[in-house]
């Protein structure tokens, strides 16, 4: 079965995540985090942060809503119930602050086939309310294609 | 910090981590969290999200090297399954290093076996 490729380049539509304290220490408490800039907006302050600072890997919070789409888009094509996520990178700017507001817009950058099995490469850009780039995101699926 | 220098993370998901960190993170596929869904796709029960494993491999980065502002770049394959209940060993070690930022190669484990692998990050100095 040969993938296809037409639909390389296609952006989905931005997504708005507002950051929030107490998904920051959620999320901080859910991956063990134990610095207190991620837990105790007392301590983050006390730290010279506005608030409590979201965990590098909280990009997976702010950012995931923005490749779904593309995800299930039948001109992309993934089988879903196939379908592992087989790497990702994140680069990161700025740290994100809980009273941010993250936009992203996702990217269908690559499709390819190698060995039976097909690999759909997103990337994903996050930028917060001053204009600057807090991460960017390379999401890649691998899709048994049997 | 040296070329050569090596950092280490241990932690033992308890039986409802994947609950919490579905949660948490909003990935609620139910191969993570439905043990009768899990082995109806033919797992041996409910696995670890990726990104979970993935966020102790940057915690480990952050602990050991200075703070989340450090963390410029991380980039990982993900192999196999993690379960719950079975030490996850994230292990760490400085490849380059120049005036601004260290590259460091990192995997995690279970039982010896690589849940990650080909890990690799810069870090700024």
């Amino acid at each position: 079965m040969a993938v296809n490729t037409d639909a390389i380049g296609k952006t989905y539509p931005k997504t708005v995540y507002a950051v929030g304290r107490e998904k920051i220490k959620e999320y901080a408490n859910a991956v063990g985090e134990h610095n207190p800039i991620h837990l105790d907006h007392d301590a983050a302050r006390a730290a010279g942060f506005a608030d409590v600072v979201a965990p590098p890997m909280f990009a997976v919070v702010y950012a995931n809503a923005a490749i779904l789409p593309g995800l299930f888009d039948p001109e992309v094509g993934i089988d879903f119930a196939h379908m592992v996520h087989g790497a990702q990178e994140f680069r990161w700017g700025p740290l994100v602050v809980a009273g941010d507001e993250i936009t992203t817009t996702g990217t269908l950058t690559d499709v390819s086939e190698r060995g039976g099995m097909g690999f759909y490469v997103f990337e994903t850009e996050s930028t917060n309310q001053r204009a600057e780039t807090v991460c960017v995101g390379t999401w890649t699926n691998i899709v048994r294609t049997g | 910090m040296d070329i050569g220098d090596t950092f280490e993370l241990k932690v033992t998901p308890d039986r409802h981590l994947t609950v919490r960190y579905a949660g948490a993170s909003g990935d609620f596929n139910p191969i993570h969290i439905d043990e009768e869904f899990a082995k109806q796709v033919g797992l041996p029960g409910r696995i670890l999200h990726g990104l979970w494993t993935m966020a102790q491999v940057a915690r480990a980065h952050t602990e050991a090297l200075g703070g989340p502002d450090k963390l410029e770049r991380l980039s990982v394959q993900f192999r196999g399954m993690g379960v719950m209940e079975e030490e996850v060993v994230v292990s760490g070690t400085v490849r380059e290093m120049d005036s601004e930022r260290a590259v460091v190669a990192s995997e995690a484990t279970q039982r010896g076996k690589r849940i990650i692998r080909n890990g690799e990050a810069t870090i700024r100095l």
